[in-house]
């Protein structure tokens, strides 16, 4: 299965141990990510409230540099993944956009005719190379983990049609299929507040902390998610929120590629476990070598 | 405006719902049966001046001023969990980022952090054609938050110390075309 | 003799008058060919104006008749009676829209007399070729079919068969009652459900104009207004009817299990007994028991026959089949009613997933006496709940699901809190949008819950989850909401959620449509012929719908409607014969080349193909005159009565050679 990967400005930096992980565990389930030449920032949240039409027209390039390999557009960052998606969704439905991103487009000496699907990584592997097959494959069962499967907001909403809005259960499943057990977590789809860190801090931090209690309080051994933004937020930030909210959080936030990439054995350094902020705590350890 | 006053008619602003109504994603507005999903769905509705509900009233009263001096738009953090959930299915989030646009074109200061984030975020994307977190951060600080710099010292050095926080940006090598495009963009006027 | 047109144009106060020039429209027409005179008066439909053309008729000085004046809906019947009367045969007149179509729609007086002038001309070319037609008639056969046995259908048979007609009442469920039979209470007078329900079922059960045919459904309808053939499939309910008395024994020794008897309060809820042979409810009319196939023991294992051991009149018959039985009537009512919208596609109010969130069907079940909690409100863990609260329009009101409103929860939602209040200490929260009390003695039952110390929040619930986020939320639903009235958003803890879920059109609607030709709108229930003045009957003649099939309403509307659908009937009934349209397409034998194009394109299912003579051939009963048909023929074979080849020809020319 091949596809053309974008891997987003987040990916490269600061979440660059799921870069790690996703590199480590591809192989082995079979899937070709060949990384787009030359793409360039999506024109994320933060561009949209300043310039809307450059924010479209910044991420149409990308889509415009794709196209030509006809594959499907692959990846990992829920932001990157909404943005190029309402790119792509606008694109067909509003006919004076389409007209100006055209003549943009061609400025640059590119073009772009609307054909280019763009996938988050987990609709991939959730339904392109499967729980049955994944679960096939693992070598060690994390039998006896608890996990709260985090999924954030961007990569369920707006409608993207690949998994419910409000109680999605893509990765849900992938969890089970390791062998560990996936907790009910209601805040599954609670925006962490990622766009108001730098800004309004205290407010995102405070939304930070209902997530971290809400697993907590579910029993929860870790947390995995699937955007770059929001490992940051529940990981980077967690002392943070700790020292806030007056809480003694202390709990892992691994991403989904991560965890499967433990159950496939691979070692912990391919993975970049050594990156998280939040060691793994004992119980998880525990877990982890006993499989 | 909304002192405790009575609102006068000549002080509303009658076109500001058809300005709004204009926008891509504004055209549903109108139709707004106030019945509070949204508020009641956002995460962040209760630190807001007003909740997204009553943005929409406001717009519809003509209180251009309240709306776009409010801090609503600058809280409201892309998450839309309102878009999905409005059974009118108004594009709510994309009305927040035309009012953040109308704000900012305005000069309006309520979301002064907000706009210098934005506006550092949009130099550095027109610059490299990628983000630089550290860059960004460290011109945001510089310029909104110098006197509370301090307090972005230790999740720097956590991303830092963890080889997370690249130092030197990364410059797409066809930046040029990418500014012919944007150059293109800004000749065609936003929409 | 050349033919003689006269050519009358109505004022029609200043409707018309106000924007065109009448003087000069009628000097105009007054020069056209065949034209013997030309009048103009200021209502033309008044007793005078109607006088003006039958005195010209009488006196010979005309044969064809054309009015300018509003749309042949308004007006085009009221002249060809004026024809009639004058024994002048109605099909020479023809009518000129200058009203709707000019007048109402054009600005200018110049160019809308411009226009008129244009329409009259073609009108008064096409009249010349005008033929007279024959009307028809048709017998009305005087039994009515009734769909659906909720009260809708009760009251429309009840009706009939008072009035001393035959009525055959078919209904699809084991029993007849419908929704109502499910409920304890009705507002807004708190009547008993059982009490004033129960007495008219047993009426249908025993009236000996009813043929009662319950667990059936219709297979077939064919024929035209008058003279409906019926077919229906009675389902195999492997008991005798005959035989059975409505004992018992039966059902109390019965080990399937078709609703579960362990599990949670909730899980259990039932009217009936919860064994595979069962009755739907007590009063269940006929009161005789079905098996369900799908958890029978003998049915799935091909063991256990106890039934049949106790059975004391041997009326058990595992080898039953499926029976059908053909009969005629003149007219059908349709009655099917609604079913309530499933809420477990809105994820976030939990339903299907969290404990003690129901819908308002499963909350009825609960309060009736008869079920299986004895009417007592009850958590899923069987202890009283402390607070309730109660979500309006879930599935209405909303572009995801339903755009219409559903019309009655808000009266059953202020039902169900004074039922909570009368029977629990619970607090009770309403979740509405707006509060939608307009009946007769609506708006003072609202009054006195208010009184009742309910709690009214307006705002639509965002969510319901079990997310703790303080000590006194545990084990709780926390519903989240805006208090737009207070407007602050509020995380209420509560035990137990009721959902007022949309009623939605019934499952199988579209069949039952299907086979009366008539048509369903965009929001699924059928369309009636005027939304005022022709609320129950439809576009196909001796069609009628009744009840929720028509649209969401409550109770006293649907009997409403079914009186009038019946004394709409009767009226049909008494009229012995009516007459059809004349205006019908028909298809010339010798050139229809037999390739059935028009067969499936006829709205009306107007046209059949005989096999022996190879030709289609058009039901001149069931036809319309749409003239899809006649446009579609490929060969050419079908013209239209009163819109023929000459006669369209000559519109179009005297449109184009006006001026
Ligand atoms: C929870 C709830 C509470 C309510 N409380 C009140 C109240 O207190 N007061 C009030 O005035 N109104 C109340 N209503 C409204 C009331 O239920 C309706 O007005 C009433 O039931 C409409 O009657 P109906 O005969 O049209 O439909 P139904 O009651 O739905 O009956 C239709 C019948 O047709 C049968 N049927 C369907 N399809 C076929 C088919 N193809 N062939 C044969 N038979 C078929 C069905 O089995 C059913 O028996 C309430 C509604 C709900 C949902
Ligand atoms: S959810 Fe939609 S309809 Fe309801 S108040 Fe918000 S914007 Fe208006
Ligand atoms: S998109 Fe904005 S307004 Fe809407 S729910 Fe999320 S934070 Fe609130
Ligand atoms: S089937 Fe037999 S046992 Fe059952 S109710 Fe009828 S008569 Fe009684
Ligand atoms: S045969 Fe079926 S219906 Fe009869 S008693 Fe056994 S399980 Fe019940
Ligand atoms: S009747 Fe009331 S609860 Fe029902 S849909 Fe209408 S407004 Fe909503
Ligand atoms: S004219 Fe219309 S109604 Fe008559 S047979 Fe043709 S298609 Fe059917």
């Amino acid at each position: 299965m091949k596809y053309t990967y974008y891997p987003g400005c987040s990916v490269k930096a600061t979440a660059n141990l799921y870069q790690e992980s996703i590199d480590a565990i591809s192989p082995i389930l079979g899937l070709e990510l060949e990384e787009l030449e030359d793409w360039n920032c999506c024109g994320a949240t933060a561009y949209m409230s300043v310039k809307e039409l450059m924010s479209f027209a910044i991420s149409a390039r990308n889509l415009a540099l794709a196209e030509p390999f006809h594959r499907d557009v692959v990846t990992p960052c829920s932001a990157c993944y909404l943005v190029l998606n309402k790119t792509n969704q606008y694109f067909t439905e509003y006919p004076d956009l389409r007209k100006k991103l055209g003549q943009a487009l061609e400025a640059g000496g590119l073009s772009y005719s609307g054909n280019i699907r763009v996938r988050h990584i987990l609709d991939v592997l959730f339904n392109d190379v499967g729980p049955e097959k994944i679960s096939s494959l693992v070598k060690k069962r994390l039998d006896g983990l608890r996990v709260a499967p985090y999924y954030g907001c961007q990569i369920v909403r707006p409608e993207m049609g690949f998994d419910d809005p409000d109680d999605p259960q893509s990765m849900d499943r992938l969890i089970e299929s390791l062998g560990a057990t996936s907790v009910e977590y209601p805040l599954k789809t609670k925006c962490c507040g990622a766009s108001l860190m730098g800004t309004e801090e205290d407010l995102a931090l405070r939304l930070c902390c209902e997530l971290l209690t809400g697993a907590e309080s579910a029993g929860a051994h870790c947390i995995v998610t699937l955007c770059p933004l929001c490992q940051m937020n529940l990981d980077v930030y967690q002392s943070k929120v700790n020292r806030l909210c007056r809480m003694k959080h202390n709990i892992p936030v691994l991403y989904i590629t991560q965890l499967i990439g433990i159950a496939l054995g691979l070692p912990s350094k391919d993975l970049g476990l050594d990156k998280l902020a939040v060691k793994l705590t004992k119980p998880v350890k525990e877990i982890l070598q006993g499989a | 405006m909304l002192k405790k006053e009575i609102v006068y008619e000549s002080t509303l602003d009658h076109d500001f719902l058809e300005e709004i109504y204009s926008l891509p994603g504004g055209h549903e507005i109108k139709k707004c049966i106030q019945c509070g999903t949204c508020s009641g769905s956002c995460p962040t509705s209760h630190v807001m001046d007003h909740a997204p509900r009553k943005i929409f009233s406001l717009i519809r009263a003509g209180f251009r001023e309240e709306v776009l001096d409010s801090n609503t738009i600058w809280f409201c953090s892309s998450c839309y969990t309102c878009s999905v959930r409005c059974p009118k299915e108004i594009k709510i989030t994309d009305v927040m980022y035309a009012l953040k646009r109308l704000a900012i074109k305005e000069g309006k200061t309520k979301g002064k952090k907000a706009v210098v984030l934005s506006k550092n975020f949009v130099k550095l994307v027109n610059k490299y054609g990628r983000n630089h977190e550290t860059e960004l951060m460290t011109r945001y600080i510089i310029q909104a938050e110098l006197f509370n710099a301090f307090k972005f010292i230790p999740q720097g050095w956590k991303l830092f110390s963890k080889g997370r926080l690249p130092l030197f940006p990364h410059k797409i090598k066809n930046i040029d075309q990418l500014r012919k495009i944007l150059k293109k963009v800004d000749e065609l006027g936003e929409i | 003799m050349p033919e003689r047109v006269g050519v009358y144009i109505c004022h029609c106060g200043s409707n018309i008058a106000g924007k065109i020039d009448i003087e000069k429209l009628a000097g105009f027409a007054e020069k056209l060919d065949n034209v013997a005179l030309v009048r103009d008066y200021k209502f033309m439909c008044s007793d005078p104006g109607q006088n003006l053309i039958q005195s010209d008729l009488e006196a010979g000085l005309i044969d064809r008749v054309v009015v300018a004046s509003c749309s042949p809906l308004m007006h085009e019947n009221t002249f060809r009676k004026v024809c009639e009367r004058s024994g002048v045969n109605p099909y020479l007149f023809t009518m000129t829209n200058i009203r709707e179509q000019c007048s109402w729609v054009h600005i200018d007086e110049a160019s809308s007399t411009e226009k008129a002038m244009d329409l009259l001309a073609a009108s008064v070319r096409r009249a010349v070729y005008l033929e007279p037609l024959e009307k028809r008639e048709v017998a009305i056969n005087p039994r009515t079919l009734v769909i659906g046995g909720g009260i809708a259908g009760i009251q429309a048979a009840l009706d009939l068969a008072e009035a001393g007609k035959e009525v055959v009442l078919v209904e699809r469920e084991p029993s007849i009652g419908g929704h109502m039979a499910k409920f304890d209470k009705t507002f807004p007078t708190l009547d008993c459900a059982a009490c004033i329900l129960t007495p008219r079922m047993v009426q249908i059960g025993q009236h000996a104009n009813i043929h009662l045919m319950s667990y059936a459904e219709v297979e077939e309808i064919n024929g035209y207004v008058g003279n409906f053939n019926i077919k229906v499939r009675q389902k195999a309910r492997y008991v005798d009817a005959d035989l059975c008395n409505g004992c018992g024994m039966c059902w109390e020794k019965c080990p399937g299990t078709r609703v579960p008897r362990k599990g949670n309060v909730h899980e259990k809820l039932s009217l009936g007994p919860t064994s595979s042979i069962y009755m739907p409810f007590m009063q269940a009319i006929p009161a005789i028991p079905v098996i369900d196939r799908e958890s029978c023991l003998y049915f799935q294992k091909g063991k256990c026959r106890i039934c049949e051991q106790v059975c004391e009149r041997n009326a058990i018959n595992y080898d039953m089949e499926d029976s059908f039985e053909e009969f005629e009537v003149g007219n059908i009512i349709i009655a099917t009613g609604f079913q309530p919208f499933d809420p477990s596609v809105i994820k976030r109010y939990g339903y299907g997933t969290l404990p003690n969130v129901l819908t308002s069907v499963e909350f009825e079940i609960m309060n009736c006496a008869s079920g299986s909690t004895g009417g007592k409100i009850l958590k899923a863990d069987g202890t009283e709940p402390k607070s309730i609260g109660i979500v309006h329009c879930v599935g209405s009101r909303d572009k995801h699901y339903h755009e219409y409103c559903s019309r009655v929860c808000c009266m059953y939602a202020l039902k169900f809190a004074h039922l909570i209040k009368e029977k629990t200490d619970a607090e009770v929260y309403n979740f509405y949008i707006d509060l939608r009390c307009f009946g007769k003695g609506y708006e003072e039952f609202y009054d006195r819950l208010l009184g009742e110390d309910v709690r009214f929040i307006r705002g639509k619930v965002g969510e319901i989850s079990r997310w703790v986020a303080e000590e006194d939320e545990k084990d709780q639903l926390i519903v989240r909401v805006e208090d737009t009235l207070v407007g602050a958003v509020r995380r209420i803890p509560l035990d137990m959620v009721v959902l007022c879920t949309a009623l939605e059109k019934q499952d199988g609607l579209d069949r039952v449509a299907k086979m009366c030709s008539v048509s369903v709108g965009k929001d699924g229930f059928i369309i009636e012929k005027h939304p005022k003045l022709g609320p129950v009957s439809t576009a196909t003649d001796g069609v009628f719908i009744v009840g929720v099939a028509q649209s969401p309403k409550d109770i006293p509307d649907t009997v409403a409607q079914a009186s009038a659908a019946s004394s709409a009937v009767l009226s049909m009934i008494t009229r012995e014969k009516i007459e059809i349209e004349a205006a019908t397409a028909e298809i010339i034998e010798e050139k229809c080349s037999g390739c059935r194009i028009c067969n499936n394109l006829c709205p009306y299912l107007a046209i059949n193909f005989d096999e022996e003579k190879k030709v289609s051939i058009i039901n001149e009963a069931l036809c319309k005159g749409c003239g899809t048909c006649v446009a579609a023929c490929p060969s050419n074979a079908i013209t239209a009565k009163h819109f023929n080849d000459k006669q369209i020809f000559a519109e179009i020319e005297g449109l184009l050679s006006a001026r």
